[in-house]
Parts: structure tokens; C-alpha cells; sequence
């Protein structure tokens, strides 16, 4: 202790404890070291879905033939006398389901993106952004009962000729589904163009329009096109929508009006059937689970590639 | 010259000057919600003349500039009354397409603004909304701009390049080409340099110098010296109004107003 003329102000005595102490050393070395193993756990899990994914995989494919897989249009898992693995017709159910949700989506999630960053007023813009979401925050169960229970029902009225089970409907609610993530990832890209460029258009004499179109929507480009890569990676991996609503049966028809199912119904309809363990209907859906999983993975990848490929930097 | 028809009061001579106004404003009060930042503004501006504005931050003086082609309609809750004139029609007027008055009206602003897109698309781009479309002319164009904004020969060989390669004096300049490619009447200059370089100053300060001979120039600017170097005219703003609008000689070497004397000699501001 020091002598008494130099006593210690009250702030002084709390400093002189914090650094006494050691505590603050200790936490600060222990806190990266948390924050490592959260990470690692993460890192791992993910490493460990795939590689299970993997070996499921390959066991699948010691009973039946990797050419039959990928190059077969019939889809028969369930036949008694003569299974058939084609995994054809749920790649194209999965695919009409996504084209459908794209072509209503990104025209739709795109306009509102240009509405509310180039258009919206301050106040309309603070009420119209919680409203998507909470559309993006309607569980997919539901979104599936709204298309089977009224979705279908409505377009059956307008084309009679439409099955109950079809792939029209679940697009739809499915594009409904991913507006949420193509407007907000899009309007982010579209004002996070500086207010300067904004400027230097219309003080060229361009429109409101003109401006939004030929100069700022551009020059998000990387932004929206990430968006609708990641929505369109949503529409592929949705499950609970076309497993209420497009039915269950494995089509190889290119129509649109017929009952068909995607990879992931497939999963859900063994998973939740009473598929045994350890037979090849127990392992197709590893081997369906990967072809899916490489397919989110690949738009994924695209995704990233197109935002650092485009990216404009201000 | 404007002076002496100033001076000598002589009426045909004075009717003469209001024909060379580019821009007549006239009771000009602007507010940002209650803040009165424009009050009683009066101006004429001439044309072919390089008008400087001046003053200290917050006089108004980038307000008045951005009233002048209407971009100060983009700041929510702007209210103006009075009258500004370009050539003798009122900018206000509904008749007059904001878009109209600003192609007619260029504009550089304080930090370089290009588009997120290549020189020669930065310089088209004017060209294409206005329903440009023969490649010849575009071309032409392009070369004629860049060389009247004195970047042709830096960026000749590379102009399909990004812009956003170019140095910040040479995206300044490349503003400026994108402003001549419209061929305008007046250019507005928003502190045009007080982001670059003094070597990029010095060069900007030179491509005004050459452009006065074609462009009615009004140029906001925080530096005195370049006010006195470049100007032909000064005004000198403070709190909203116009202290004092004169030849540039005269306000820096005898201004009428004690408060111009104190500003330019450095006292506040």
C-alpha cells in the first residue's frame, strides 16, 4: 500500500481492483476459446450430414445401379415384383414445382423491391416491410393447407380440367413463399446503391423510372440475382407444401395439371411410411436426400459466385 | 462588363443585361420544415460568366445551387416561394419538366458520382435516355466530351473499362464529360473539388477556365482563393441571404460589407 498522501480516489480503487485482480485476463482468454468450439460444433455438424449423406449413399448403390439411378424415368421404390429407381421423374416434379414458383415470384418480388426502395415513401415502406415479415414467417404447413384448401380449389374453378394434385397450385403458394427472401434481399442490393449515383442520374434529366431501371437496378445486379439464386434454392428444397399439395406420385410428364412429387416429398412419404431399416427404400431417400442437397448446394455456390463476380464496389 | 451596365444605368443597357441572364431569381425564400434556410434571395446570374458562391458551412449556399435545377425536391419537406427564371421561364412552373430543366442544366457534385458502369457507358448514358440511339453519334460524342472535360487522352485506350478504376480527380472529370455530353446550357458545380487532390484541383480549376468560353458555369465552393482565381462574379452568402453579389475583384479586394470583409479575410467562416 502506498503512503497516505497519495490516497486513491474511489475511481482509482475500482481501477486499481479490475486490474489486481486478473480477472479480466482470464475471461479475455477464455472467451475466443468458446467462441472456437461454438464454431467447431457448427463446422462439424455440417461435416457430418454430409458425410452421412455419403455413406448412405454408397450403400444404396450396392443394390441398385448408379446408371439405372440417373438415367431411368421410372420411379418405383414401392413395387413388390420389380422396384424401379429412376430418380428422374422427382428431379423434374422438384423442377416444374421451382420454374412455377420462379416465374411468379421474381417478377413480383423484384417489382415490390424497386417499389419500396426507389418509390416507397418513409412511412409506407415501415408498414409494408414487417407485413413481408411475417410472410416469411408462415410456417410452411400452413402455406401447404392454403394451397390445397383454397389455392387449388380457386384454379379448379377457373380450369376444371386441373387435378386436385397438381403442381400449378404449390408453385404458387411456394413463389409466395420466397417473395419475402427475393424482396428483401433485393431491396437491400438496390439501396445500398449510394444516393450519389441516384443523383447523378437524374441531374442528367432521367426520370424517376429511367434512373431505377438503367442505372440503380444494374448496378445491384449481383445483389438480386444472389436473391432469387437463394429463392429459387428455397423453392427446391420446400417440403411441406408439395407433400400436402402436389401429391405423391413420381411423374415423368412434363404436365403441369397431373399429380406428381418432388425429392423431398419423396423423403417425407418413406420417412413418415414404415419403410424397415436397413432396406433399399430405407437408403433411396439418402441417396435422393444427396442428389437434393447437391442441387441447394450448387445454387448456393452460384450464388456466392455471381455476388463476387458482379459486385460493384461504391 | 455587367458592371458598367450596372453602373451606368443607361435603360436599353439594363434591358440588354436581363437578356444575357441565364438565371433570374427573385424573392427566393426556401425552408427545410421550419428552418427558414433561403431568405429573399435575389440574383441574376449572366451567361458565359463563371459565377462562384461563397460563404461559410450552413449559409445555404449548396441550397441555393440545388434549387437552381430542382434536385433539392428529393429532400423531403422543402418549401420554396418566389421566383427563379431560366431564360425567362420559371423553373417552378408546371409547364416546365424538372427533366427538361436539368438537361438543360448540368451538374457536377462534390464527390465524383459515376455510374457503376464503364467511362464510355458513363458518358452514353445522358445520350440513350434523352433517345439517342445512332452508335456514330455516340461515339462522337463520347471522344468530343471526355476530350472537353481534358480526360480523352488519359483514358483513350481504356475507355471500356470501369470508371470506378479512374483516380477521384480523373472521376471528377469524367462527371464533368457526362454533364458536356448533353451539351448544356449551364453547369452547376456543387464544391466540386473539395474531395480531390490539389493537382486534381488545379486541374478542374483549368477545365473551367476553358469551359466559361462555351457553358454559363455557377460553382459552390468552401476556398476563397479559388473563388478569386477562377470566378468572373462572387456572391457571398451568410444565414440564408445574399450579403453581397459583385465582380469578383471587387468582393475580394473592396467589398461593400463589412461582413465580406471579415469572411474573406479570414476572420470567421
Amino acid at each position: 500500500m502506498k503512503t497516505t498522501n497519495k490516497e486513491l480516489s474511489p475511481v482509482q480503487q475500482l481501477l486499481e481492483k479490475k486490474y489486481n485482480g486478473g480477472f479480466l485476463n482470464r475471461s479475455e482468454k477464455i472467451i475466443p476459446v468458446v467462441l472456437f468450439i461454438m464454431a467447431a460444433v457448427s463446422v462439424l455438424t455440417t461435416l457430418g450430414i454430409v458425410l452421412t449423406l455419403i455413406f448412405e449413399t454408397i450403400t444404396f448403390f450396392r443394390d441398385v445401379s448408379i446408371v439405372e439411378f440417373f438415367t431411368s424415368t421410372d420411379w418405383y421404390p414401392f413395387s413388390n415384383t420389380d422396384p424401379s429407381y429412376g430418380i428422374w421423374p422427382l428431379i423434374l416434379g422438384t423442377l416444374k414445382i421451382t420454374l412455377i414458383a420462379s416465374l411468379f415470384a421474381v417478377p413480383i418480388g423484384l417489382a415490390v423491391a424497386l417499389y419500396l426502395s426507389e418509390y416507397a415513401g418513409a412511412r409506407t415502406r415501415k408498414i409494408m416491410k414487417p407485413i413481408l415479415e411475417v410472410l416469411a414467417g408462415v410456417p410452411t404447413i400452413v402455406y401447404g393447407f392454403f394451397a390445397l384448401t383454397f389455392v387449388t380449389p380457386l384454379l379448379r374453378e377457373i380450369f376444371p380440367s386441373l387435378e386436385l394434385f397438381n403442381a400449378i397450385s404449390p408453385g404458387i403458394v411456394v413463389g409466395i413463399m420466397i417473395i419475402p427472401t427475393i424482396v428483401s434481399l433485393s431491396e437491400d442490393a438496390l439501396s445500398s446503391v449510394p444516393e450519389s449515383v441516384r443523383q447523378g442520374a437524374l441531374a442528367l434529366g432521367s426520370t424517376k423510372w429511367e434512373t431505377a431501371s438503367k442505372v440503380i437496378f444494374p448496378a445491384a445486379l449481383s445483389g438480386i440475382l444472389a436473391s432469387i439464386v437463394l429463392g429459387v434454392s428455397r423453392a427446391i428444397g420446400e417440403t411441406m407444401i408439395v407433400s400436402i399439395a402436389a401429391g405423391s406420385t413420381p411423374s415423368a410428364s412434363l404436365d403441369l395439371t397431373t399429380s406428381l412429387q418432388t425429392m423431398t416429398s419423396y423423403i417425407v412419404q418413406v420417412t413418415t411410411g414404415d419403410a424397415g431399416f436397413g432396406t433399399t427404400i430405407y437408403y433411396s431417400i439418402y441417396s435422393v436426400g444427396f442428389t437434393l442437397f447437391v442441387f441447394t448446394l450448387a445454387m448456393n455456390l452460384l450464388a456466392q459466385f455471381i455476388s463476387k463476380r458482379f459486385r460493384e464496389e461504391y | 462588363m455587367a458592371l458598367t451596365a450596372v453602373n451606368s444605368t443607361k435603360n436599353n443597357q439594363a434591358v440588354q443585361a436581363e437578356e444575357q441572364l441565364v438565371y433570374n431569381t427573385k424573392n427566393l425564400n426556401l425552408w427545410y420544415g421550419d428552418h427558414h434556410a433561403l431568405k429573399n434571395i435575389n440574383l441574376g446570374i449572366k451567361e458565359k460568366d463563371v459565377t462562384a458562391i461563397i460563404g461559410p458551412s450552413g449559409c445555404g449556399k449548396s441550397t441555393y445551387i440545388k434549387t437552381l435545377n430542382r434536385m433539392i425536391d428529393l429532400v423531403p419537406g422543402v418549401k420554396t416561394n418566389g421566383i427563379i427564371e431560366y431564360r425567362k421561364r420559371d423553373i417552378f412552373s408546371k409547364d416546365f419538366l424538372v427533366e427538361e430543366l436539368r438537361t438543360r442544366v448540368g451538374m457536377v457534385f462534390q464527390k465524383p458520382n459515376p455510374f457503376p458502369k464503364s467511362i464510355y457507358e458513363n458518358i452514353a448514358f445522358g445520350l440513350k435516355i434523352h433517345g439517342i440511339k445512332n452508335k456514330q453519334i455516340i461515339n462522337e460524342t463520347v471522344e468530343k466530351s471526355l476530350r472537353g472535360a481534358a480526360l480523352w487522352d488519359e483514358v483513350k485506350d481504356r475507355i471500356h473499362q470501369p470508371a470506378y478504376g479512374l483516380s477521384g480527380g480523373q472521376q471528377q472529370r469524367l462527371c464533368i464529360a457526362r454533364c458536356l455530353a448533353l451539351e448544356p446550357d449551364v453547369i452547376l458545380m456543387d464544391e466540386p473539388t473539395s474531395a480531390l487532390d490539389p493537382v486534381s484541383t488545379l486541374k478542374i480549376e483549368e477545365l473551367i477556365q476553358e469551359l466559361k468560353e462555351k457553358y454559363s458555369i455557377i460553382i459552390v465552393t468552401h476556398n476563397m482563393q479559388q473563388a478569386a482565381r477562377i470566378s468572373d462574379k462572387t456572391a457571398f452568402f451568410l444565414n440564408g441571404e445574399v450579403v453581397e453579389f459583385n465582380a469578383t475583384d471587387t468582393i475580394f479586394n473592396s467589398p461593400a460589407d463589412s461582413r465580406t470583409d471579415d469572411y474573406i479575410s479570414g476572420r470567421f467562416g
